[in-house]
């Protein structure tokens, strides 16, 4: 009922459906661009060709819309990536980018410096918010490996419970910025639910290289990934070397969720629901489900992002939008596995 | 690679072994020849796992050294040794619903370069181990859905699929029946007649050493009490120096091996 073919298949499916979307997308928003436009837009801009098109029209679809299409599609690739990873070295279903803290330490940066501009610090906001929540999440990410590899087996029960454990610190600690933030608390608020409206070519010119890096690198461990699902001795005694794997893995995977975190704030359950419906789909082989995730998992910021940029009334935070999607499908996968009678999601 | 009677396959001298300062293992010296099927017998917690462990280069001993192979055992590549050695594991549980046959082709992993997909030499091996171990008409289910008793025969099956010249047994028939313990001992077996194929295999059962060992290595308290062929090795004085229970053992004609009862001492 599944395998290689069925992958085939959803594979040449989303491959097909990622530029359309793309495309379809740019067409849609405040001012309406016909599909056709938009391909002259972006032609036109690559190859210099001037004249042919309105330079409003060029200027919307070329440095506002892009851009924000590009990074919907990366940073929910690079999460749905992270997640399959997570959930595979974790082995763990529930796993997702953010288990090992990465979203808190994040938030406890970008909370912190948002707290020192309203006591008076001045740095540009635009800069200095990204880059803090970078140090914070590569900050915890150290912090819970320091905590984990006290056993050199770096075993997945201690990764989740050192996670579990900064993470509960640092939500302590946003907690009390929040509470200096006072009148400003909005401010926090706003960018702990997630954005990709303030995103630039810049922004793209960062992601774009790390995300395809980091995807090389875990698609390269694929088959190893399968291998370490059969337990820590059969894994080591078959050739994988399973801690270093683990340590790549995590750093690789953090690195990008840590990135995409500091570029767009916390966009949840993308990492969690698109490799579970993968895996729902065409089975667990990494190797097929790392390249899926992603390409689903940018489909799917995609079109979330394009319904609150265009298609709502009022900008709903992309975070709160992924999970009012996700939770319920999750739910629905959930209860179809139990009825399947498969122990192990 | 066919090993032959006379060969050294494991060399152990002055091994010790601990987890946070206990002695596990102390001071073992020992040899392991190849071509034959060796136990592990001793009561719980006498370091058999942690034997195990050392043999496939899991752990690495605190004390002492290791050779493989005629090569320190710490400088063995993990595929390099993955392509001679293969274990299995007490309980083989498998996370995520792989199928049985996707399980069976990992053990192809140390053949196999990094992008590298199974050929047909490498298909028709699987076939085979999985025909050989009965779990043929199994194929396409996932491991997840499988019994206690299937999960094992898939992890021998993988073992086997990597094509090793020591196979190395973790209490691997605990969890089986009668049948499939006898059956898959019994393919184990015809490979090591055939000179194929070198075991060593931690063991519970007295009964079934008796049946499946050439030789056996007994270990109390983490040191190595005695090493011999079965035919010596399994005896009432023995079985009680090491387990602390009488025991007496005869010839079965039934079976044709060496067969154990035993009660707790008395007085």
């Amino acid at each position: 009922m599944r395998g290689p073919g069925r992958s085939w298949v959803t594979g040449l499916v989303l491959l097909l459906l990622l530029p359309c979307a793309m495309v379809i997308s740019a067409t849609m928003g405040f001012m309406e661009v016909p599909a056709i436009e938009v391909l002259h837009a972006v032609s036109g801009r690559l190859l210099h060709i001037p004249g042919q098109i309105d330079p409003v029209v060029m200027a919307v679809v070329t440095d506002v819309r892009l851009p924000r299409i590009f990074a919907a599609v990366l940073v929910g690739g690079a999460l749905a990536v992270c997640g399959a990873v997570f959930q595979a070295i974790l082995l763990n279903p529930l796993a997702d980018p953010y288990t090992l803290g990465i979203s808190s330490g994040a938030a406890f940066g970008a909370s912190l410096v948002i707290v020192l501009q309203v006591f008076g610090l001045t740095l540009p906001a635009s800069f200095s918010v990204p880059v803090f929540a970078f140090a914070g999440s590569v900050g915890t990410l150290f912090a819970v490996l320091a905590l984990a590899s006290g056993d050199r087996r770096l075993s997945s029960t201690n990764l989740i419970l050192s996670g579990v454990i900064v993470a509960a610190i640092l939500s302590a600690a946003i907690g009390l910025l929040k509470f200096l933030a006072d009148e400003q608390v909005g401010i926090i608020i706003f960018w702990l639910m997630g954005s990709l409206a303030g995103v630039s070519w810049g922004d793209i010119l960062l992601l774009l290289p790390v995300t395809l890096a980091g995807l090389l690198v875990c698609l390269m461990s694929g088959r190893e990934l399968n291998i370490m699902a059969t337990g820590e001795r059969a894994a080591a005694t078959i050739g994988v070397n399973t801690v270093r794997l683990r340590w790549i893995l995590l750093v690789t995977c953090s690195l990008m969720s840590a990135l995409c975190v500091a570029v767009s704030g916390i966009i949840g359950f993308v990492g969690l629901i698109v490799p579970h419906f993968l895996r729902y789909l065409v089975g667990p082989d990494n190797r097929w489900l790392i390249v899926l995730s992603f390409l689903g998992g940018g489909l799917l910021l995609l079109f979330a992002d394009t319904l609150t940029r265009a298609v709502l009334p009022a900008e709903v935070p992309i975070g709160v939008l992924t999970a009012l999607i996700g939770g319920p499908v999750f739910c629905v996968i959930f209860k179809n596995r139990q009825h399947d009678g498969s122990k192990g999601l | 690679m066919a090993a032959k009677g006379s060969d050294i396959l494991w060399q152990l001298e002055g091994v010790s072994f601990g987890y946070t300062g206990k002695p596990v293992l102390d001071e073992l010296n020992m040899v392991v020849e190849a071509g034959c099927c060796h136990g592990i017998l001793g009561p719980n917690g006498s370091g058999k796992t942690t034997l195990l462990d050392l043999l496939c280069g899991l752990l690495a001993p605190e004390k002492g050294s290791i050779v493989f192979a005629g090569q320190s055992l710490s400088h063995w590549h993990g595929r390099q040794l993955a392509r001679r050695l293969a274990l299995v594991p007490q309980d083989f549980t498998v996370r995520f619903g792989f199928s049985v046959r996707e399980v069976v082709e990992m053990g192809r992993h140390p053949h196999l370069p990094r992008f590298g997909s199974l050929g047909r030499a490498d298909h028709l091996l699987v076939d085979e181990v999985m025909e050989e171990l009965d779990i043929a008409s199994l194929g396409k289910r996932s491991v997840t859905q499988l019994s206690g008793g299937e999960k094992q025969r898939v992890a021998v099956a993988r073992a086997l699929a990597q094509n090793p010249e020591v196979l190395v047994l973790d209490e691997a028939t605990s969890n089986l029946d009668i049948y499939h313990s006898l059956a898959i001992l019994e393919a184990i077996r015809r490979r090591v007649r055939s000179g194929k194929l070198t075991v060593v295999a931690a063991l519970h059962d007295l009964n079934l050493a008796g049946f499946f060992c050439d030789r056996l290595i007994f270990l109390r308290g983490g040191e190595l009490v005695y090493t011999g062929s079965v035919e010596e090795a399994l005896n009432a004085a023995l079985i009680h120096k090491v387990y602390g229970v009488e025991a007496r053992v005869r010839q079965d004609d039934f079976s044709g091996c060496k067969q154990v009862s035993y009660r707790l001492s008395r007085g």
